[in-house]
Formats: structure tokens, C-alpha cells, sequence
């Protein structure tokens, strides 16, 4: 198990589920034992949730397996069928399941500067909070996910925060121009400024930072930065290991790898999608909960299961006590209608079709519509 | 006992929840059966009356947490405690609810403000 996160976790949990017996041994890069990250933009950010609350293992949960955490894979070598570590150590394999994740993208020529912060692990949170705690004023550069929770939780936190997009509308790739317009209004609701279709030319300050500089010249007085530009998969240590990559590492509909015995899963995993017939790197929670099962029943059985169709990709964020719930795809669609409540309420469930089919449904403060919804959507797409 | 609703009111499928503190819900399967379980997720502040009901478990509307209704179990995570399981009577069609004893398993957000917010 290269990767010691949700993705890991669950793989290493369906193959003792599925009788595996063998020694089974979970690489890590990060120190700790697998936590949910979720809460890293939220109640952890926050405050309301401590460390120990973060554990995704159960109390008194025994998987008998290995953790070699605090190390980082360096490659994978078919012939000798092992992953070599970076300390210089090397575990031989029969299997492997790749789940090493995906990084925070940071901003070129940014290093070394105090206050800068980007938020994927654990020890990023712990530093962000602590900048935080600091108060004044917090520029987040991208307005998607990642950046309007840790807006979110700064602005309750008290900090005067500032929102700052390249793209003429935030999330516009997850929610479609129009949703993407309606969630990001809850900014402006809660006075926090958002600057839309504006690049960052780069960051002012000697030792920490002090603003932020636009490119049409504004520059933007900042106490703490937080870089929420998106993730890339961390997949660079499979390069000439003859493992397919593409945008992370290549799979089919049940995570097999272009090797035997290799299967891929959580944010580094680019799956088959069936339904659109296209591979799709999904980055959720669920996916990396539920995919997991899919790879390891292909691994165990040597690929001759037959892949069942997964449930479709869903996620949700909680910004400025707002619940967002959504599921399916928005790429593709050609319209959304506003079907129970109303956009102004921010209260509401909106349906995404294709050619009249529906193909995504997003909520807005409505769980139980949208569980509902999300039901009849997951028995309609399979 | 708590009279939680007439039996007829709760078609199968479908639960109910009792605005207590903490809340509690009453679940009819659609095999017809009754169960009471703490309405809150033991992982973060959500109703489980608002779930996804199947069988005899819930699956959480937010995190797909899943817990089996006859015994509060954790069936699938990401919560790792169980919820409370209640008894349920049904006397001249009215449902009423025998809270348990136990101590609830409440989610840590929700347990910090109960303490008066003290986090």
C-alpha cells in the first residue's frame, strides 16, 4: 500500500475484509497516521475539532499491517517487483495498491516567504492556524473549494479576508458558470471581497509576506496568504516504472494499471468512467472510500472480476454555515433548473441535464431533498 | 416513554425525528420494521433522519457514514462510534420511544457546544 491517507486506509481494509491474510505494509510520506482531511479547511481551522478527532482508524481497529510512515516512495521496479523508498530501503510486493495522493500546486518564486500557506496536510493546517491566530488580513488566492472554506473559517475567525480569482467565475468547473456564480455569492453575503477574473502577478514582502500583486497593477495589503490553486497527483515517482501515466496514473473502470498486480486509487487514480466513456481523475472524499473496493477485488482476483459501475462522484463543502451537496457531473451539461426552493434563500436544489437526462444535482442547504435526490439519481444512472 | 408519532403517519421508508435533546429518530423500514437510534452522526453534526434509509441501516446525508439500525453499529465510516439504540412500543397506534440509559456518542462540534462552547 504506497500511501497512507483514506485511499490506503480503505484498501487495506477491504483486503482484510476480503480474507487476505498476508503481510500487508503501508508506506506513508507523512508522519502520521491516516486522518481525514475535510476538516483541515473547517472545524480544525477553526478550532472545534483537535487532532485526536481527525483519526480515521476506530479505537482499537487492527489491520496487522506494517506502517512505514515518515518515508516517501521513490520508484517501483517491475523486475525485482518492489517499491524502493527514499530512506534507500526497498519493500518487495506481490501487489500494490499506488493511493500516494495528490499535492497542494504552489505558486512559483513564493518559497521562503513567512505567511504563505498552502492547505493539504495536516502540518499545513497546524501552521495556517497559528498564522491565523494572528488575525489581520487574509488574501486566499482561488476561489474554489479549499479557498472559500478557509475564507469561510477565517472570516468567523474574525480575520477581514479577501477572495482573489483568475477565472471570471469561481468553480465554474465543478458547478457550471451559474451555480458557481450563486456559491460564490455567499462571499459578498458574509462582506468577505471577492476579486473575479484577475491574475496574481506575484507576492510583496522581504521576509514576510505584505501583499499581494495583481496583474493589472492592484496590489493587495495581505497578513497571511493562503495558495488554493488545486492539486497535482503525486505520481512522479512511477516515471519509467512502466506504470501508464496521464494526469496520474492511468486506470481502467476498476483501477488496474497498465501493470499486472498494480492497481491505482483515491486523487492519484485517473479511472475509466463507463458512463461518459472518458477517463476522469476524481479528487473526493467518497471516491477514496468507496473506490478502494473496486481495485482491491480486481487485485486479489487477478483481474478477472468484472468492474461494477461505481456510484457517481460526489462531494460536499460547508462554507459560512452553508451545507453544499453535490453529486454527478456538471461538464456537459446543457442546463440547470432551480426545482425545490430558491437561489436567493440559499436554500435550494438545483438539477443538471443533458439533453434532458440528469447528469448532476446540487444542493444547498437541503440534506434530506438532496439524499433523496442523490438517490433516485445513483438507481437512474446505474 | 416518549409518544414519538402515530404509527400511521410514518409510512415505510421514512423516519421521523423527535426534537429532544439530543434529538432521536424513529426509523420504518420497508420490511415494516421500527427502530429508534440517536438522530446525530457520531462523526460531525448531521440527522441521520435526513439519510438514506436501507434495509436496516442509515447511511449519514453528508458523509455516508452507515449505522445498523437494530444494534447503532458502525457499519461503514467514516464514524467510529456507534449511536444509541432505543426502544420503540407501539400502543393504539401511537409510537413511543423508552430512551436508553447509555451516554450518547455525540460528534465532537456538537459536544463542544453543549459544554457551552468551550472547545
Amino acid at each position: 500500500m504506497v500511501g497512507a491517507s483514506l485511499a490506503g486506509l480503505s484498501a487495506a481494509r477491504s483486503l482484510r475484509q476480503r480474507g487476505y491474510d498476508g503481510r500487508l505494509v503501508v508506506i506513508g510520506d507523512e508522519t502520521h497516521r491516516p486522518y481525514d482531511r475535510p476538516p483541515l479547511s473547517k472545524e480544525f481551522l477553526a478550532g472545534t475539532l483537535r487532532e485526536a478527532d481527525l483519526a480515521l482508524e476506530r479505537d482499537g481497529e487492527e489491520l496487522h499491517a506494517e506502517w512505514l510512515l515518515g518515508t516517501r516512495a521513490a520508484g517501483l521496479d517491475r523486475t525485482r517487483r518492489a517499491i524502493r523508498l527514499a530512506d534507500g530501503r526497498e519493500v518487495r510486493a506481490d501487489g500494490v495498491v499506488v493511493a500516494t495522493g495528490a499535492a497542494a500546486r504552489t505558486l512559483p518564486g513564493t518559497d521562503g516567504l513567512a505567511g504563505v500557506h498552502v492547505l493539504r496536510t495536516l502540518d499545513d493546517a497546524r501552521a495556517l492556524r497559528d498564522d491565523l491566530a494572528r488575525g489581520g488580513r487574509l488574501v486566499v488566492i482561488g476561489g474554489g473549494f479549499v479557498g472559500a472554506e478557509v475564507a469561510s473559517t477565517a472570516y468567523a475567525l474574525g480575520l477581514d479576508v479577501t477572495v482573489i480569482e483568475a477565472a471570471p467565475t469561481p468553480l465554474a468547473g465543478p458547478l457550471g458558470q451559474a451555480m458557481g456564480a450563486v456559491v460564490s455569492a455567499l462571499h459578498a453575503d458574509h462582506g468577505v471581497r471577492l476579486l473575479c477574473g484577475v491574475g496574481v502577478k506575484g507576492l510583496g514582502g522581504e521576509h514576510r509576506v505584505e501583499a499581494v500583486l495583481l496583474e493589472d497593477g492592484r496590489s493587495v495589503p495581505a497578513d497571511t496568504v493562503v495558495v488554493g490553486v488545486g492539486a497535482r497527483p503525486c505520481v512522479d515517482w512511477l516515471e519509467g516504472s512502466g506504470v501508464a501515466l496521464d494526469n496520474g496514473v492511468r486506470c481502467g473502470a476498476d483501477g488496474r494499471t497498465s501493470l499486472a498486480a498494480v492497481v491505482a486509487v483515491g486523487d492519484c487514480a485517473n479511472w475509466y468512467d463507463p458512463g461518459t466513456g472518458s477517463h476522469r481523475r476524481v479528487e473526493h472524499w467518497t471516491g477514496a472510500l468507496e473506490r478502494p473496493a473496486a481495485a482491491v477485488a480486481a487485485l486479489l482476483a487477478h483481474g478477472a472480476t468484472e468492474p461494477g459501475v461505481p456510484r457517481p462522484p460526489y462531494f460536499w463543502s460547508d462554507q459560512y454555515g452553508v451545507k453544499i451537496q453535490f453529486v454527478g457531473q456538471a461538464a456537459g451539461a446543457d442546463s440547470v433548473t432551480v426545482e425545490e426552493g430558491s437561489t436567493d434563500d440559499r436554500s435550494f436544489l438545483a438539477v443538471y441535464r443533458r439533453a434532458g437526462r440528469p447528469v448532476a444535482v446540487l444542493g444547498m442547504n437541503q440534506p434530506r431533498l438532496f439524499t433523496r435526490a442523490r438517490k433516485q439519481f445513483g438507481t437512474a444512472a446505474s | 416513554m416518549i409518544p414519538a408519532c402515530r404509527l400511521e403517519d410514518l409510512p415505510r421508508g421514512e423516519a421521523h425525528r423527535l426534537d429532544i435533546d439530543p434529538p432521536v429518530s424513529v426509523f420504518h423500514t420497508d420490511d415494516g420494521e421500527l427502530f429508534a437510534i440517536d438522530d446525530t452522526c457520531t462523526h460531525q453534526d448531521a440527522s441521520l433522519a435526513d439519510g438514506w434509509l436501507e434495509g436496516c441501516e442509515v447511511e449519514c446525508p453528508l458523509h455516508a457514514s452507515k449505522f445498523d439500525l437494530r444494534t447503532g453499529a458502525v457499519d461503514a465510516p467514516p464514524a467510529r462510534l456507534p449511536v444509541r439504540t432505543h426502544q420503540i412500543v407501539v400502543e393504539d397506534g401511537t409510537v413511543y420511544v423508552r430512551l436508553s440509559t447509555d451516554a450518547p456518542n455525540l460528534p465532537p462540534c456538537v459536544s463542544a457546544r453543549l459544554a457551552g462552547g468551550a472547545a
